[in-house]
Order: C-alpha cells, then structure tokens, then sequence
C-alpha cells in the first residue's frame, strides 16, 4: 500500500494509485495527478537527517569515515510534497539536491536492538535534502541556515508501507536534472544502515510514530539554477519532482 | 506532542506547536570564553549567520518534571534562556517589526551533557528524553516591557550560581527574529531560545535547579539519576 497526503477541491485527502497518472480519494473520487497539490506524505514529527552515510559522498567530501553516526536535526517548515518549488537564493554558489531514503517510524522505540529494530518502522519515502553550501560554517554543523531553509525538504511522493519494501537495504536511489542522470547510489552503502540507526538514535531518545530519519545520499551532488527541475528515484518508492524556483517568485 | 500542550499558554495561539529552537553562542559571554580558539582550526572564524539547533518533541518537559541524568554522564550542564514564542507567522521579518510576531515569552532550560568541541557535538548530547524543560507559562508580550534587558538567575539547590541580562546578547531578540527568519519560518506556537550565558552551570543526580526570569517566572527541575 501507498498512501500519499493531497489537497483538492477545498480540502486535504488521502489518496492511492488509481492507475496511470491517476488518484483515487479516501471519498470515493477519481483525479487526475495534475489536479491536485502534493503534500509531504505524513504529518513529520522529529525530523532527523544523516550526514556522510554513504562510504563514497564523504569521500566525495573528504571526510573520513565516522564511528559515530553524524546525525543532525531540522524543523518541520523545511518540508515540502512532490511537485513542490524550492527558492535558491540568488548569490549562492553552490546549491544541491540530495536524494535520500527516508524512513518513517512506526511504532514508538527505546533502546530498541538492532534485531527488532525493523519492527518500528511504518513505511518509507523519497526525500530530496536540499543544502546551500555556501551558508555552511564550522559551528554545530551542519547550521539550519543551511540545511533547515524553508522549503528545502522535499519529501514524498508516497509513504510507502515497510510490508511493501521487502528488502530496504538494497534500494537504488537515482537522480536526475532536467532529465539527465546525475546521482546514483543503492541503500546497500549506507554506512549506517536503517537497524542500525534505529538502535542507535533509541539509546538516547524515544522515537515516536511520524518521526522520520532521512538516511543520508551518496555521491553525484552537482550545483542546480532556478528552472532545474530534479527528480529522485528510489526503487520501489516512485519519483520524487522539484523545481528550483528564483528569488524574484518569493519577492525578494 | 503532548507535553507541548501541557505548558499553559492563556494567549493565542494558545498552545505550543511543539517545535522548539534555539540560538547557541549568541551571549557575548560564549564568545568570549571561546577567545582566541573560535579563529583556530576546526572553526576558523566566529560564526557569522545565527547558530541554531533544535530541541526535538522528545526532550519538551514542564516545569515540575524530573530531568534524568543519563548514566554515562557524571553531571549535565544547563542553558538558562530566555524563549520567544510565535504568535503570528514569522518569514523575513525585519528587526524593527520582529516583536510584533511574538506572542510572548517563557523559560527555556536547555540541558545539555557538557561537550567541549562545537564543530559538530553529537545530537546525544543535547537531544536525551526530558532534556528542554520549558515554562512554566507562556508571559503576554504586552507584560514584558524591554525582552532585551531581562535578567536571568540561575539557582542549584537554592544557591544562586549564574546571573546574566539578555542585555548581553550578540543579536537582541528582535535582531536574531530577523537573521533567522530570512531563512526559515516560524510558525504559531514555535519557540525560540534566545540564547544562554557561558560557562553554563553544572547540576548532578539529586539536585534541584530554578531558573528565574523577572517577569517572566520561575522554571524548576529536580535532577535524578537514570534508572
């Protein structure tokens, strides 16, 4: 089961696959992709996001591996559904996507082990994670100036059930600027993988159900303009649409 | 969630959303115990743009609610601070009308398990379970003439160990509203910690802490030892 969060008609509705370019309502209607505005799948309660969780995007960024997973956190205003517009300040330099597994928890969880894990998580979504690099600086990093802008977190365009993503660790994530293939990565990399995770972050804090950990991107950012429209592909998952949009849209 | 709703908050929006963040080095007193340091390697300079973090649902308590000291910590450090909760929405706001989105003020007391290196500390020291008592009600703005020159007291066991202004803040209040805001919103019922003085005091296992705020009340804790 896939479930995604729209608005239409005056309201905002669950809705399902209905075929081809198609949604049908918890309502009973029938509608057209087009027809609707996307929202983030699921209300997000904690937001947690990884940083250098696949082997090959710290390399990319010279870091060396960690033994600890680098976990930061980011407010709900960041997120934002599929087919969303995200502003890129005009004077930045470098300002990129990230294509990220994102799991959504299920069942609360403390100090929960790596084995039941799993049995925590409610489902999964596509999450693409913006970063103005730019804006980073070397206190408490990675500053929400950089990674909590608004609108900065696309996520969705599903939240896809866990009992339909048999195996999480083997997912390929794919990315795409204006069509062309730019980020690709498979789930098996993740440095920390999702079991993992979980324990960890329960050892010191209670997850709840809606809280979402953005599992981290491999390898392949490349700097995106205003117009760019980026697309993240997750096996299993769909296809996540953003568009870059120019200061001029939001008046400044 | 729920203890978002339990912190009492008699003005619109009438409730806390939840969403809890705040500003770290923004009392002139972290920069100066920083000193010469922040211009070394890892940080390379004084932090230009605001350094925020967030306390997530998880860490939210009221005042009254016993802050558990994790075992593999012999003491916690608390950040006295001053809150602004959002009244209206708050985008690129700037700082002359910054106020007028604030629905008024309360305590927020942000523990912490003492760190050392601010490159990139570790979420477990700052996002443990009980670990941002806020409150113990949300103060009218309207009642706090000047937010820029409250003073702060800090008390364990009834000792007064800290007292601060947030006259000596880096950005005012109303100056950090307008930094943060150019990036992110605030929404109704968001706070925002302003910002704590340094050193931070220290609590351990079977201590009480009272922050006060003139004006805004009085925050109280009680500090135990993990189970």
């Amino acid at each position: 089961m896939r479930r995604a969060r729209v608005a239409f008609s005056g309201a905002i509705h669950c809705a399902v696959p209905d075929g081809e370019g198609r949604l049908r309502l918890e309502d009973g209607r029938r509608v057209t992709e087009a027809e609707v505005v996307w929202l983030p799948p699921l209300e997000a309660g904690t937001i947690l996001a990884l940083g250098l969780n696949y082997a090959d995007h710290a390399k990319e960024l010279a870091f060396n591996a960690q033994e600890e997973p680098l976990v930061f956190l980011k407010g709900p205003g960041s997120l934002l559904g599929h087919r969303g517009c995200t502003r890129r300040p005009a004077q930045v330099k470098f300002m990129h996507y990230e294509c990220e597994l994102a799991v959504v928890i299920g069942r609360p969880a403390k100090n929960v082990s790596r084995a039941a894990a799993m049995d925590h998580v409610a489902g999964y979504c596509i999450a693409n994670d913006y970063a103005v690099r730019d804006y980073l600086e070397n206190w408490y990093r990675p500053n929400l100036r950089v990674k909590n802008r608004d609108g900065g977190t696309a996520l969705g365009p599903w939240l896809v059930d866990a009992a339909d993503v048999p195996d999480p660790a083997g997912l390929g994530l794919r990315t795409f600027v204006n069509g062309e293939l730019r980020q690709q990565g498979n789930s098996r990399d993740l440095v920390h993988d999702i079991p993992h995770l979980i324990e960890y972050l329960s050892s010191f804090m209670t997850l709840a159900p809606n809280d979402v950990i953005l599992t981290g991107t491999p390898e392949g950012v490349s700097n995106v303009q205003p117009g760019d429209e980026v697309a993240c592909e997750i096996d299993g998952l769909g296809r996540l649409v953003n568009t870059l949009t120019a200061d001029a849209d939001f008046g400044r | 969630m729920s203890t978002a709703c339990a912190i009492p908050c008699d003005i619109a929006p009438f409730r806390l959303s939840g969403t809890v963040y705040g500003a770290l080095l923004n009392h002139k007193s972290a920069l100066t115990l920083i000193g010469p340091k922040a211009a070394q390697p890892p940080y390379n300079g004084a932090p230009r743009a605001p350094v925020l973090y967030v306390k997530p649902r998880n860490t939210l308590a009221v005042s009254g609610s016993p802050v558990e000291i994790p075992r593999d910590a012999l003491e916690l450090e608390f950040g006295a601070c001053l809150g602004l909760v959002i009244g209206r929405p708050a985008c690129n706001v700037p700082a002359e009308r910054a106020l007028a989105h604030v629905a008024g003020f309360l305590i927020v007391n942000d523990v912490s398990v003492p760190h050392d290196v601010f490159y990139r500390p570790s979420i477990r020291f700052k996002a443990r379970d009980g670990f941002c008592p806020l409150g113990p009600a949300v103060v009218a703005r309207e009642r706090i003439p000047d937010p820029d020159a409250l003073r702060i007291r800090s008390f364990v066991d009834g000792a007064l160990v800290q007292t601060s202004t947030t006259a000596d803040l880096v950005r005012s209040t109303s100056q950090l509203l307008a930094d943060v805001t150019e990036f992110m919103t605030l929404a109704p019922g968001d706070v925002l910690a302003v910002g704590a003085a340094w050193p931070t005091p220290r609590v351990r296992a079977g201590q009480s802490v009272d922050v006060v705020i003139d004006g805004v009340g009085t925050l109280s804790n009680r500090f135990v030892a993990a189970p």
